[in-house]
C-alpha cells in the first residue's frame, strides 16, 4: 500500500529522478576537504532553524533587546541551548565557509568551467561575514555596541563617500534604535534571502558541472 | 539458511535505525517544543499577604490609607501597579481593611473626616465607614480585604482580578 502511494506521488513529482541527479551523481575520488560545502549548508540550515526560534522571544529594541536575551537564557526552557547553538554555529559557519574557499582556491577548482560557482561563492562568503557583523550587534551589550561603533566607523574612513556609508549603516549619525532595527532586519531577511538564493544557484552549478577531482602532480 | 540470516540482518538494521531515529528525534524535538511552550507553563500567583506594619501604627476610629505596590513580570517586561487600602480599627483588636477602589468605575475613593464617609470624586458616590453605599451609583459596597494579625503585625490579603 505504502509503495503504491509512494509510486503514485513519484510518478507525478519525479522525486526519484531528482534524488538520482542530486545524490547519485558521479563524483571523482575525493577526500574530506570536499565535505566542507555540505558542512556549510548544514550549518546554514541549523542557523536558520535556531534563528527562527530565537525571534519568538527576541525584541530588536534598545529597551528590550538585552532583557529579552536574558529571558531567553534564563527564563525559557532550552533557550540557552538554542541561543548557544546559534552563537557557536555562527562562528563555525564563517570558519567552514572560509576553509571551503581555501580548498577551492588551492585545488584550482574555481577554473573553467566553474567560474560562476566561484563568483556566487564569493558573494556567499561576503554575505556570511555580513551575517556575522549584523548579528553581533543584536545582544545589545557593551561589546556589541562598541564593536558596531568601531565597525561602522571603519566604513566611515573611506574617502569621499565614507561618511555617507557610515550614516547608511547606522541609519543616522549615531548608533541608535534605528541601527539596531535595521541590523536586525538585514540579519533576518536581506542576508538570509540572498544566501538562500545564491546557495540554490551554487548547488545547481555544482550538480550541472560536477566537481573537480583532486589535482595530480603536474596538473 | 543464508537467506533467513540476510532477512534477520535487515530487520536488525531497521530496528537499530528506528531506535536511533527516535532518540535523535527526541533530542531535537523535546527542546524545540519545550522552548515554544515554556511561557505557558508558568502561572504567576495573583494573591499575596501584604504586611501593613504594626497595628499600633493605625489610629482607632479613623480610616487610614495604606498604599502598596505589586509587580508582575512577563518575560522581559516588569509592570508595577499601585494599590490603596483603608485600614479601620474599631477597637484595640478589631480591624477592617477596605479597598479604596470605587465599585462603580474603579476611581479611588477618599476618606472625609468631616462627613465620616468615603467620597468618590468621579460620580460623587458616598460610602459609610463600614464601606456600604450611602449615595451615588456604585452597585456594591467597598471590597473588604481578608486580614490577619501575626506577632502584632497586620497582614492584608491581596487578591487580583
Amino acid at each position: 500500500m505504502t509503495d503504491r502511494v509512494l509510486s503514485w506521488i513519484d510518478e507525478r513529482l519525479g522525486l526519484t529522478s531528482i534524488y538520482n541527479i542530486v545524490f547519485d551523481r558521479k563524483v571523482p575520488k575525493v577526500n574530506w576537504w570536499f565535505t566542507l560545502g555540505s558542512a556549510t549548508l548544514f550549518l546554514f540550515l541549523i542557523q536558520t532553524i535556531t534563528g527562527i526560534f530565537l525571534t519568538v522571544y527576541y525584541v530588536p529594541s534598545p529597551d528590550h533587546a538585552y532583557d529579552s536575551i536574558q529571558y531567553i537564557m534564563n527564563g525559557v526552557a532550552f533557550g540557552w541551548l538554542i541561543r548557544g547553538i546559534h552563537h557557536w554555529g555562527a562562528s563555525l559557519m564563517v570558519l567552514s565557509v572560509f576553509i571551503h574557499m581555501l580548498r577551492t582556491f588551492y585545488m584550482g577548482a574555481y577554473k573553467f568551467p566553474r567560474e560562476m560557482t566561484w563568483l556566487t561563492g564569493v558573494v556567499l562568503l561576503l554575505a556570511t561575514i555580513g551575517m556575522g557583523f549584523t548579528g553581533y550587534l543584536l545582544p545589545w551589550n557593551q561589546r556589541a555596541y562598541w564593536a558596531t561603533t568601531v565597525g561602522t566607523e571603519i566604513a566611515g574612513t573611506a574617502p569621499l563617500i565614507g561618511g555617507f556609508i557610515e550614516r547608511i549603516l547606522r541609519g543616522g549619525s549615531d548608533l541608535s534604535a534605528v541601527t539596531l532595527a535595521r541590523f536586525f532586519s538585514v540579519h533576518i531577511w536581506f542576508f538570509p534571502a540572498t544566501i538562500a538564493l545564491l546557495i540554490g544557484i551554487h548547488l545547481y552549478l555544482v550538480i550541472r558541472m560536477g566537481i573537480s577531482s583532486v589535482p595530480k602532480d603536474g596538473d | 539458511m543464508t537467506n533467513s540470516n540476510d532477512v534477520q540482518r535487515r530487520d536488525f538494521v531497521k530496528i537499530v535505525l528506528a531506535f536511533l531515529g527516535t532518540i535523535m528525534g527526541a533530542v531535537i524535538g523535546i527542546p524545540a517544543i519545550s522552548y515554544l511552550l515554556s511561557p505557558a507553563t508558568k502561572v504567576q500567583s495573583k494573591e499575596a499577604w501584604i504586611p501593613a506594619g504594626p497595628m499600633e501604627n493605625y489610629p482607632i476610629g479613623t480610616p487610614t490609607l495604606f498604599s502598596y505596590t505589586r509587580s508582575t513580570i512577563n518575560g522581559w517586561e516588569k509592570t508595577t501597579n499601585s494599590f490603596g487600602a483603608y485600614i479601620v480599627r474599631s477597637n484595640a483588636t478589631d480591624v477592617k481593611v477596605f479597598s479604596n477602589m470605587c465599585t462603580h468605575l474603579s476611581c479611588r475613593v477618599n476618606w472625609k473626616n468631616e462627613l465620616s464617609e468615603y467620597i468618590c470624586p468621579c460620580h460623587d458616590a458616598h460610602f459609610d465607614v463600614e464601606g456600604k453605599v450611602t449615595a451615588g451609583p456604585p452597585p456594591a459596597p467597598l471590597y473588604a480585604y481578608e486580614t490577619k494579625v501575626e506577632e502584632g503585625v497586620l497582614y492584608v490579603h491581596h487578591v487580583e482580578g
